[in-house]
Parts: C-alpha cells; sequence; structure tokens
C-alpha cells in the first residue's frame, strides 16, 4: 500500500480538492450531464468540449467530499486532450481498478488518479472515487450533446 | 450515579474495546446482560412461542409474554394487550400507517407530520396519503428546532386525521411537548402517533400520562437487541383495525373463503415472532431501570454540556440547534467549515471515533435548515469525557488533513 492506511487523504487528493484545476464554468461545452450521490449529497456538473472525437477542453461545478471533487479533477486532468475512446478505455481501467484488480502499468496510465486505488477497502467511498467517471461515461453513452 | 462509569462501562463488551463510540442514536452499544439472555433464550427456551402445547414451548411462550409485560408497564400503558411487538419503530410506523390510516383517511383528508421527523415517521404517511387521495402537511419549527402552540394550532385543521411527532429529534436533540400537541390534537378529534425512538432511551415515556395514541420505538436504540421494536396504541383503536400483515399466528379459524383474527396483540403479530429479541429487550429494560433514567438524565446532561464546551472550542464548528446543551438530550449535530462530513467521519475513524455522517434520515429537515449533510455526535450514559476529548482533538486535526493551514 503506498500509502500507511493511516490516512487516506494524502496531499495529492487534498491538493485536488482544495484547488482544483477544473472547477469551473465552461460556456462553450457542447457536453454536459449532471451526476449525484443521493446518499452522500455529492452533486457534480460535468462538462466537455469535444471536437471531431477529441476532448479538447473539460469542467465540472458542484459540492461534495473530498473524495468525489478531488477524484473528477483527478479524471478531468487525465482525459483532456484525449481521443473518447481512449478516455474510455482509462475509465474502464480506472473502474477496474476501484472494483477489482489493475496490473502496475495500467494503474501509472491513471497518473495521479492511481492514487485512489485503495478506497477499494472503503466500500461506502466507492460511489464518491466513481462519481466522475460514471458521469463522464453516462454522458459519452448516451451522448448527451447540447446543441 | 450509583455504580461508577468504569463498573457500568465493564458491563459493555464493545466499550472496553479501542473504540470512541459516539453514534447512539443510531443504535446504542450492549450490555452483557443482554447478550447473555438472547443466547440464554435458544440454550433454555428455543422453541416456538404461542404454539406447541408441550412444555418447552410453553417455556418460551412465558418468556415473551413477561417481556410484553416489562415494556407494558416501562411505559405505563393500560394492558400488555396494547403492546404490540414488532421488528423496528418503522415497522410500528408503518403498521398504524397500513392498518389503520389506510382504512380511515378520506379524500382530502390531512395528514400532519413536523419537519423534524425522521423518514420512518414520514414516509409512511406519505404513502397512506398518496393511496387515499389525502394530503400530508408540514409544521416547521423555528431555528432551534421548536414548534411553537400556536403554530401547531394554526397547522391543524377540520381535515385532519392524525398528526405524526417525534418526542425527540434525531438530528437536533430538542424535545417536543408530546402531552400538550396530543390533548390539542383531541381536541379537534383527530389520533395522535409519537415516534418514541430516541425518547424512550432516555427520559421517563408514560403512554397514560402523555395520552398519546400510538407510540413506537425501537429495541436497539435502547440497549436491547437488534430486530425487536414496539408498537403501543390504545386497547379503543387497535381493536377497530384491520391486520397489518396476515398468516400464521395471528387467526382464531380458517376456513377456504376466509378466516377470524386472534384477539390483540396476537392479531398484529403474524408469524414466528422475534421471543429471544423480546426477552433481550426486557433485560435491556431491567438494565436501564437499574441505572435509572435520574441517573440517565444527569449524566448525559453533564456529557452533553462538556461535549459542546469542547466542540465550541473549535472555531470552524457549527452545532445546529438549540443553543442550551440541555436542550440536547446527548445530540449534537454540527458541520465543521469547508469539510464534507463524509470526510470528517472518516477522518475521525483513523482515531477511531465513530460518528454518523449525511442526512440523518432527515432530509426535508436538513433542506429545510440549508444543510446539505452533517456530522453528528450522539451520547449515551455510558460515554465518558475522555472519548469526548478524542472527538474535540481528532476533530481539531481534520482541516489540516484536508490541506487548510489550520
Ligand atoms: C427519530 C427516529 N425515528 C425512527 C427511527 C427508525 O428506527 P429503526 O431504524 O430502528 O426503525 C430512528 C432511527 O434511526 C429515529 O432516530
Amino acid at each position: 500500500m503506498q500509502n500507511n492506511a493511516n490516512t487516506f487523504y494524502n496531499e495529492i487528493l487534498t491538493e485536488h480538492n482544495l484547488h482544483p484545476y477544473h472547477k469551473h464554468a465552461l460556456p462553450d461545452a457542447n457536453f454536459e450531464l449532471e451526476g449525484v450521490n443521493p446518499n452522500c449529497g455529492d452533486d457534480i456538473v460535468l462538462r466537455l468540449k469535444v471536437e471531431d472525437d477529441v476532448i479538447v477542453d473539460g469542467a465540472y461545478e458542484g459540492d461534495g467530499c473530498a473524495i468525489s471533487q478531488a477524484s473528477a479533477d483527478m479524471m478531468l486532468d487525465l482525459i483532456i486532450g484525449k481521443k473518447k475512446e481512449e478516455a474510455l478505455r482509462l475509465s474502464d481501467i480506472f473502474s477496474r481498478m476501484i472494483k477489482d484488480k489493475i496490473t502496475e502499468e495500467e494503474r501509472e496510465e491513471l497518473e495521479e488518479a492511481g492514487i485512489l486505488q485503495d478506497i477499494s477497502h472503503m466500500p461506502m467511498r466507492v460511489k464518491c472515487a466513481m462519481l466522475g467517471w460514471r458521469t463522464f461515461r453516462g454522458m459519452m453513452e448516451t451522448d448527451q450533446q447540447t446543441e | 450515579m450509583g455504580r461508577d462509569i468504569t463498573e457500568i462501562r465493564a458491563d459493555f463488551p464493545l466499550l472496553t474495546g479501542e473504540y470512541a463510540y459516539l453514534d447512539s442514536a443510531a443504535t446504542s452499544q450492549k450490555p452483557q446482560v443482554v447478550i447473555d439472555a438472547e443466547k440464554e433464550f435458544y440454550e433454555k427456551y428455543n422453541a416456538n412461542p404461542l404454539r406447541g402445547l408441550y412444555e418447552l414451548s410453553v417455556e418460551a411462550t412465558k418468556r415473551y409474554e413477561e417481556a410484553r409485560e416489562v415494556v407494558r408497564e416501562f411505559i405505563g400503558a393500560a394492558s400488555a394487550e396494547e403492546i404490540i411487538f414488532t421488528r423496528n419503530a418503522t415497522e410500528s410506523l408503518n403498521l398504524v400507517a397500513y392498518s389503520y390510516a389506510m382504512s380511515k383517511l378520506q379524500e382530502g383528508d390531512e395528514i400532519l407530520v413536523t419537519i423534524l421527523e425522521h423518514h420512518s415517521n414520514f414516509l409512511p404517511w406519505l404513502n397512506a396519503a398518496k393511496r387515499c387521495g389525502a394530503k400530508v402537511n408540514f409544521l416547521e419549527c423555528d431555528g432551534q428546532g421548536r414548534i411553537t402552540e400556536e403554530a401547531f394550532r394554526a397547522a391543524l385543521t377540520e381535515r385532519t386525521v392524525l398528526v405524526a411527532m417525534t418526542q425527540i429529534s434525531n438530528v437536533l436533540g430538542c424535545e417536543n411537548d408530546i402531552k400538550r400537541f396530543a390533548a390539542i390534537t383531541h381536541e379537534q378529534g383527530a389520533v395522535f402517533v409519537t415516534d418514541g425512538a430516541q425518547s424512550v432511551p432516555h427520559i421517563p415515556v408514560n403512554v397514560r400520562e402523555l395520552d398519546v395514541d400510538f407510540l413506537a420505538f425501537s429495541g436497539h436504540k435502547m440497549l436491547g437487541p437488534m430486530g425487536i421494536g414496539v408498537l403501543y396504541g390504545k386497547r379503543k383503536l387497535l381493536d377497530k383495525m384491520p391486520p397489518f400483515l396476515y398468516g400464521g399466528e395471528m387467526i382464531e379459524t380458517v376456513t377456504r373463503t376466509g378466516a377470524t383474527y386472534a384477539e390483540l396483540p396476537h392479531k398484529f403479530e403474524a408469524g414466528t415472532v422475534n421471543a429471544a429479541g423480546a426477552y433481550g429487550l426486557s433485560k435491556a429494560i431491567a438494565y436501564i431501570r437499574q441505572i435509572g433514567f435520574d441517573a440517565i438524565r444527569e449524566r448525559e446532561d453533564t456529557l452533553t454540556q462538556y461535549a459542546f464546551k469542547r466542540l465550541r472550542e473549535n472555531p470552524y464548528v457549527t452545532i445546529l440547534g438549540s443553543e442550551d446543551p440541555a436542550d440536547h438530550h446527548g445530540i449534537l449535530t454540527f458541520q465543521l467549515e469547508g469539510v464534507h462530513p463524509h470526510d470528517v467521519s472518516a477522518i475521525l475513524d483513523e482515531s477511531k471515533v465513530c460518528v454518523r455522517a449525511g442526512h440523518h434520515c432527515a432530509q426535508p429537515l436538513l433542506k429545510y435548515m440549508q444543510v446539505p449533510s452533517t456530522t453528528r455526535a450522539s451520547l449515551a450514559f455510558y460515554n465518558t469525557t475522555e472519548e469526548i476529548d478524542r472527538l474535540a482533538e481528532a476533530l481539531g486535526t481534520v482541516r489540516r488533513k484536508l490541506g487548510y493551514a489550520e
């Protein structure tokens, strides 16, 4: 385990929570979807700007626990600039990391988002970590394109 | 208190461990006598109560019915037939909603609930109302959780058939003047249902003195086992109500086309009952009586005051509800500025401090108070000031652990 189970709230996580890069409005977004965890009160609105199947920009707004907010922020770090298919592949790795197992190489592909691996030991928080990713997937699958 | 706190804590196996357990409003810890009682039932008396005609089944039945009598006496009911065993307060309230409310409500009737209610004392009424074309009205409280007599009178209407009110709020800890509200309700000709889940464990509750029509509570919040709860109902109402669940044990005779139902209380206890749980609950009540409500109240008030003092030392903490600790009955629901309650409780958990985080099954209340979600520490007589110190100290580290400068 990379961070002594003693505290899960390491610097990377708290930095993304307190000083998120991607928590802002995105007026020229062409995709938008709200994701909620009704039980926790985590609530985000994810917005992406996708051109020719490339995620050229993205942002989120909302409230929730540090894990849900930091996870959404780290996700955007990772997927902005990537092709939609590639981002979906990463989203698959992320959810396998949390629900099951992944290889060390796969974890490296997730960059900072890989720090959430240990959340699998905290079943009540899995949903928090998944919120951003689940919303992203929902958005791509249902094609929530805004006009 | 007659007995020393160290001695009392030694009665609770889980309290001898490393946890600071501050979530008694969710469920209380259990003394050894209660744990032993469940075991003893299965070791010595186990048979299906109320069915077998052999000695062992008679013994099982005796333990079960003696427990009913213990509960009757504890809440001052007129007769043991008015005590119905259920699984928990939620089931007790549903029983009244399905059996009483749904057979009584007419289109356009109204049910009055307060904004303080736990979902368990709201959703059953909403469901009953929807099915009958009736309506649920909300009675709001002030910022301290108080409901005034004027507001109450103003909310009651000609069409109010039933009022559902908690005696103690599981979020704000405040106590409603049940006796007065029940009396006003009766003037109006409506029935009064009290949720005693948070009161029965902490203060003496006497149903005849309060003159409520129904009272619901759970064994597991008052030192008893999980899976046993109580519904008290006035006999004249229970007698006229149709059964709630149908099946074995609640009948007199059954033919191919119909059945006649058993007398109270068995009419409302379909299927094999939780006799071991009832027996355990009777031992929990005996334990509470031995400590005594005076001592319980005194100790819980002292602890609540201390917890207020310690939490108020933290400038980022805001406690919901009354400013006066005496109004809180051991319940401290708070917010820590800038930190989501789930993160608060996860970080407290790292120090083995157990508190509840979330909406406490009272979403309409939190929405009304404009707080999305909160952390709750709830105390019982078996807690100590050291445990509160652990809470205050761990709470003091939370913001820094989340990257704030202080
Ligand atoms: C005020 C109140 N009412 C009802 C309940 C429901 O109790 P139970 O879950 O045991 O049915 C609770 C407990 O959570 C409560 O605090």
